[in-house]
C-alpha cells in the first residue's frame, strides 16, 4: 500500500471548495463530520467490505489481455476488471458506501444525478438493499439514449424524473438533484456520484473508490514483482480514474494518465475534453476546469459515451493536472469505439463505451512506452448498456429486428 | 454591517425603517424578455412602489432557481444575453430612476469577467453592488477585496439551517443587507411563507443585524405586509417575472403596484 495519504479537501490547490447556496452548507458539514467518522469506524469498514464481498463480487480480479496488447506495441497490459461487479460498472463501490452514510445519519430518502445511468443503476440498487426511497435526475436527452437503464432504476423501484431544462444532460440533472437537495435537505441525502462537486464529495467519492487502486497494486505487485510502468483511465468526473490513481499518486516511478472524450475531435466545438480544452472556473460547487464561453456560460459537451458527456471535471483531476502528476489526453468517439471493438474481437471482452477511451489511449501509450512496460487499466465498465449506440455506430442490426 | 459610510441600499432600507415601514425589493432578469424590455419593466417597479431593484444575470446552470425564473433565463440567454448587457442596464435604469440597484449574480461569471473588473465597472454602471447566491463567505476572499475597493454593497445568504456562527459572519460580511432564504427550497411563489423565516430574521437581529430582508417565496401583498412587521425588506422575484411573461411591462406595473400596498408607511 502506498503510505502517503491523500489530500482531504476541501481544496485541492486552487481548486475544489464549496460554491453553493447557504442552504446546503449545514447538510455539508453534516455529510463531512459523519463521513470523517465513519471512515475510520472499524464497524462501518468491516461492514462495506463485507457488502463488496458478498455482494458486489470483490476484489475484482486483473486480466491480462495479450491478443489486445500485440496492437499496443506489445506492452504488457493488465485490466482491472470493474465491469464484473455487481451492476456492471465501478459506481457500485462509492453508492454502497454512500448508502452506508446515509443510515448512519439518519436520513430515510437518497436521490442521485445519472448521465449513461450507471450510478442512477447504482443508487437505486443500493435504496432497494438498504430500502430507502429514491428519486433519480436523468437529462431527458439521456433518458431517450438510454433507455434501457431507466427501465432498469424503475425495476428497482426508483423514481426517475426526466430533466427537461437546459441541454437536458448530465449537467442539468445535476442542477435539478441540487435543487431537490435544497428543498429537502432534512430528509433525503445527496448521493453524488462522482469526484466533483462540493466538498466533501471530491474526497468522499476518491476514498470509497480508491478500493480499486488499492486491490490493483498489490495484484500487479503479486503478478509481475514491480510496480506498473503507467496505469491509465478514462475521465468524465474522473471517480474511477481517482479510484484507481489514489493508491499510484505517491509512487513517483507510475505514471498517471487520464483520457478524456475528445468527441468530434478536440480541436472542433464538439468535444468533452474538459482539462485539455477548458480552463478555470465553477460549477456545481467547485472550482476547477470546465468548458465555458468567455462570459462564464457553461458549453454543452459532445461524447458517444453519456458518461464522459460533462463539461465539468473532479478537482483533484485539475490539481494532478497543473502539478504535472498527471496527464490527460484527448481521444475521439471513433478511436473508442476503435478500441471497444478490438478488445471485444481479440479478448472476448465488450467494454462501455467510457473505458474504451481508456483502452484507445493505451494503444498509442503502449508503443510509446515500448515492449518493456506493463500498463495497468480500469475497465470502470461492460458494454452491454452500450449495444444500441454500438449496433448503430457499426450497423450491425438487422433493420427489421431493431426496435429502440 | 458596515461601519463606513452606508451604502445606496442600506440607506433606502433605513429611510423606509424610520417612517415605519420597510422597503419592497422587486427582482427581474436582464435580458427578459429582451434587454430594452428589461430595463423598462426595471423603472416600470420602481415607478409602482419598488424601493430597491435586484437585476439577475442569466445563467446556464442556475441551481438555487425554481422554473418560473429557468425559464425566463433560458429565454434571455437564447436571445444573446452578454454579460456585457448586466451593466448596460444598470446604467439604463438608473438613468431614469433613483433607485438603488443590486445585481444578482451566480459567481462563475464574475469570476470569468475578473471580479475587480467586475465591481469597477458595476460601480461605474451606478450599480449598488451584488446579491451572490452561490458564493458563501468562506470562498469570498477575492470579492470581499474587490467590493470594499468599489465601494459597493454585497449581499450574503443566510438560512434556517445556517449556525449561529455562520450567521454572525454573514451579518459581519454583508453590507446593505442580509438576505434571509425564508424556507428551504429554490425560488417560486408559496401561499405560506414559512414561520422559518421570522425564527431566522430573530436570529439574524441577536446576530447583530441591522437590516434583515425575507425573500422566496412571496408573491402577494399580505405577505409583504406580514415580513415587513418583523423585517427590514420584502424580496419579490417568480411573481413578477411571471407577471412580466405574461402581461408584459403593463402587467408586471400592475403587479408592483399590488404588492407595493403591502408597505403601510
Amino acid at each position: 500500500m502506498s503510505e502517503s495519504a491523500p489530500l482531504p479537501g476541501p481544496y485541492f490547490g486552487e481548486y475544489g471548495g464549496r460554491y453553493v447556496p447557504e442552504s446546503l452548507v449545514a447538510a455539508l458539514d453534516e455529510l463531512t463530520e459523519a463521513w470523517e467518522a465513519l471512515k475510520v469506524d472499524p464497524t462501518f469498514k468491516l461492514e462495506l467490505a463485507e457488502l463488496h464481498r458478498s455482494y458486489t463480487g470483490r476484489p475484482s480480479i486483473l486480466t491480462e489481455v495479450q491478443r489486445f496488447a500485440e496492437h499496443a506495441g506489445g506492452a504488457r497490459v493488465l485490466l482491472k476488471r470493474e465491469d464484473l461487479n455487481h451492476t456492471g460498472s465501478h459506481k457500485i463501490n462509492n453508492v454502497l458506501g454512500q448508502a452506508l452514510l446515509t443510515r448512519r445519519i439518519g436520513k430515510k430518502r437518497i436521490i442521485a444525478e445519472t448521465g449513461a445511468g450507471q450510478h442512477g443503476v447504482a443508487t437505486a440498487t443500493a435504496a432497494a438493499l438498504f430500502g430507502l426511497d429514491c428519486t433519480i435526475y436523468m437529462g431527458e436527452v439521456d433518458t431517450e439514449r438510454q433507455a434501457l437503464n431507466v427501465a432498469r432504476m424503475r425495476l428497482l423501484g426508483a423514481e426517475v424524473i426526466p430533466v427537461t431544462s437546459g441541454s437536458r444532460t448530465l449537467k442539468d440533472a445535476i442542477n435539478e438533484a441540487m435543487r431537490d437537495w435544497v428543498t429537502n435537505v432534512e430528509t433525503t441525502n445527496y448521493v453524488f456520484g462522482t469526484v466533483a462537486g462540493p466538498h466533501p464529495f471530491p474526497a468522499m467519492v476518491r476514498d470509497l473508490q480508491r478500493v480499486i487502486g488499492d486491490e490493483a497494486r498489490e495484484q500487479v505487485l503479486a503478478l509481475t514483482g514491480s510496480l506498473p510502468t503507467a496505469v491509465a483511465a478514462c475521465v468524465g468526473g474522473g471517480s474511477n480514474a481517482m479510484g484507481i490513481f489514489t493508491a499510484f499518486v505517491g509512487d513517483p516511478g507510475v505514471k498517471l494518465f487520464g483520457f478524456e472524450a475528445a468527441g468530434d475531435g478536440a480541436d472542433t466545438p464538439r468535444h468533452a475534453a474538459t482539462i485539455n480544452k477548458g480552463r478555470p472556473g465553477v460549477l456545481h460547487g467547485a472550482r476547477s476546469y470546465l468548458l465555458q464561453d468567455e462570459d462564464g456560460q457553461t458549453v454543452e459537451s459532445h461524447s458517444i459515451s453519456a458518461g464522459l458527456d460533462y463539461p465539468g471535471v473532479g478537482p483533484e483531476h485539475a490539481w494532478l493536472a497543473d502539478s504535472g502528476r498527471a496527464e490527460y489526453r484527448p481521444i475521439t468517439d471513433d478511436q473508442a469505439m476503435a478500441a471497444l471493438r478490438l478488445l471485444s474481437r481479440t479478448e472476448g471482452i465488450i467494454p462501455a463505451i467510457e473505458s474504451a477511451h481508456a483502452l484507445a489511449g493505451v494503444l498509442e501509450l503502449g508503443r510509446e512506452l515500448g515492449p518493456d512496460s506493463v500498463i495497468l487499466v480500469n475497465l470502470s465498465g461492460r458494454g452491454d448498456k452500450d449495444m444500441t449506440t454500438a449496433g448503430h455506430y457499426f450497423d450491425i442490426l438487422d433493420r427489421d429486428a431493431e426496435q429502440m | 454591517m458596515s461601519a463606513a459610510v452606508p451604502g445606496a441600499v442600506a440607506s433606502t432600507i433605513a429611510a423606509r425603517r424610520q417612517a415605519g415601514s420597510g422597503a419592497l425589493i422587486g427582482y427581474l432578469p436582464v435580458g427578459f424578455p429582451d434587454l430594452p424590455t428589461s430595463i423598462d419593466a426595471a423603472v416600470a417597479l420602481v415607478e409602482n412602489g419598488v424601493d430597491v431593484l435586484e437585476l439577475g444575470l442569466p445563467y446556464s446552470d442556475p441551481v438555487m432557481d425554481g422554473p418560473v425564473i429557468q425559464a425566463a433565463t433560458q429565454q434571455a440567454l437564447a436571445n444573446g444575453f452578454k454579460l456585457r448587457h448586466a451593466f448596460e442596464a444598470v446604467e439604463g435604469v438608473r438613468a431614469r430612476v433613483d433607485a438603488p440597484v443590486l445585481l444578482m449574480t451566480y459567481w462563475n461569471p464574475v469570476l470569468q469577467y475578473g471580479v475587480e473588473r467586475f465591481a469597477a465597472d458595476l460601480r461605474d454602471a451606478g450599480g449598488a453592488g451584488l446579491i451572490t447566491p452561490d458564493l458563501i463567505p468562506d470562498e469570498a476572499e477575492t470579492w470581499l477585496a474587490a467590493s470594499d475597493a468599489a465601494s459597493l454593497e454585497r449581499v450574503f445568504l443566510a438560512a434556517p439551517t445556517s449556525s449561529p456562527e455562520r450567521l454572525k459572519r454573514c451579518v459581519e460580511l454583508s453590507r446593505g443587507f442580509v438576505y434571509a432564504v425564508s424556507t428551504m427550497g429554490i425560488t417560486g411563489a408559496r401561499a405560506d411563507v414559512d414561520r422559518a423565516a421570522r425564527t431566522l430574521v430573530d436570529r439574524l437581529r441577536d446576530a447583530g443585524a441591522e437590516n434583515a430582508c425575507v425573500g422566496i417565496g412571496i408573491s402577494t401583498a399580505d405577505q409583504v405586509r406580514e415580513i415587513l412587521g418583523y423585517a427590514d425588506g420584502a424580496i419579490v422575484g417568480s411573481a413578477l417575472v411571471r407577471a412580466l411573461a405574461e402581461g408584459g411591462v403593463a402587467g408586471v406595473a400592475d403587479t408592483a403596484a399590488r404588492l407595493a400596498t403591502g408597505v403601510v408607511a
